[in-house]
């Protein structure tokens, strides 16, 4: 598979890949890492928002 | 102070004037057009909070592949409201895709995505914080949460 990488497009074969991801009340995070000798040429996130925010809107009564 | 998730303060009294149009179908406006809504990026030393009321490049993230303002919202899916009970219900709008910052490299630290309205002068609707990330040739995604009442990205709700 082919990488976009800071040195242009590279298998993924000549890449070391690191992995990780959170998951907490907020978030749930992945990402993907690619090394070439060291060095970080790629890394992407995807994030997945759970908790947004919210407004409780309070009405007037009449009376 | 760092960055704080919250509804902007002012986007609730614009709600009130009809300054914001989510909606394809609505009769308040002359044009049946929903407004154009972007998400912008802010670095970990940005304080977007909710009094922010617009979009500003500062501390705004910036790097290759990567336009200030950000990238506009697709919006298919029109506001929806519900009854939670007999006194009380929610008013809810989800962006209809992911948010996609495709081929991109922003190497200073950023944890906060500004929803602003850029049809009603870049006027502010909500900051949403998540962890710290950077991004190096790659893509940054932000799906979106199911457009429930419990979950939608904006959510109004009375009680």
């Amino acid at each position: 598979m082919l990488i976009t990488t800071t040195k242009g497009e590279m298998d993924d074969s000549l890449l070391e890949h690191k992995s990780g991801s959170v998951d907490n009340d907020v978030e749930y995070t992945t990402w993907d890492e690619y090394y070439l000798n060291g060095e970080l040429v790629h890394r992407s996130a995807h994030v997945t928002l759970k908790k947004t925010p919210f407004t409780d809107l309070i009405g007037a009564t009449l009376g | 102070m760092a960055n704080q998730q919250s509804m902007c303060t002012s986007f609730l009294g614009e709600l009130l004037s009809s300054t914001h149009n989510f909606s394809s179908a609505n009769p308040a406006h002359t044009a049946n057009t929903a407004d154009t809504f972007k998400a912008a990026l802010y670095v970990t030393t940005a304080t977007m909070n909710a009094s922010t009321t617009a979009y500003s490049a500062t501390n705004e993230v910036s790097g290759t592949g990567y336009s200030a303002g950000g990238v506009a919202v697709t919006n298919a899916t029109n506001p929806a409201s519900t009854n939670s009970s007999t006194t009380a219900g929610v008013g809810y709008w989800t962006p209809s895709a992911s948010i996609i910052y495709s081929s991109v490299t922003l190497s200073t630290a950023f944890d906060t995505m500004l929803l602003y309205n850029s049809s009603q002068s870049n006027k502010a609707v909500a900051v949403y914080t998540f962890g710290s990330q950077t991004i190096t040739a790659g893509n940054f995604t932000l799906t979106m949460p199911s457009n429930t009442t419990t979950t939608a990205l904006v959510r109004l709700s009375t009680t």
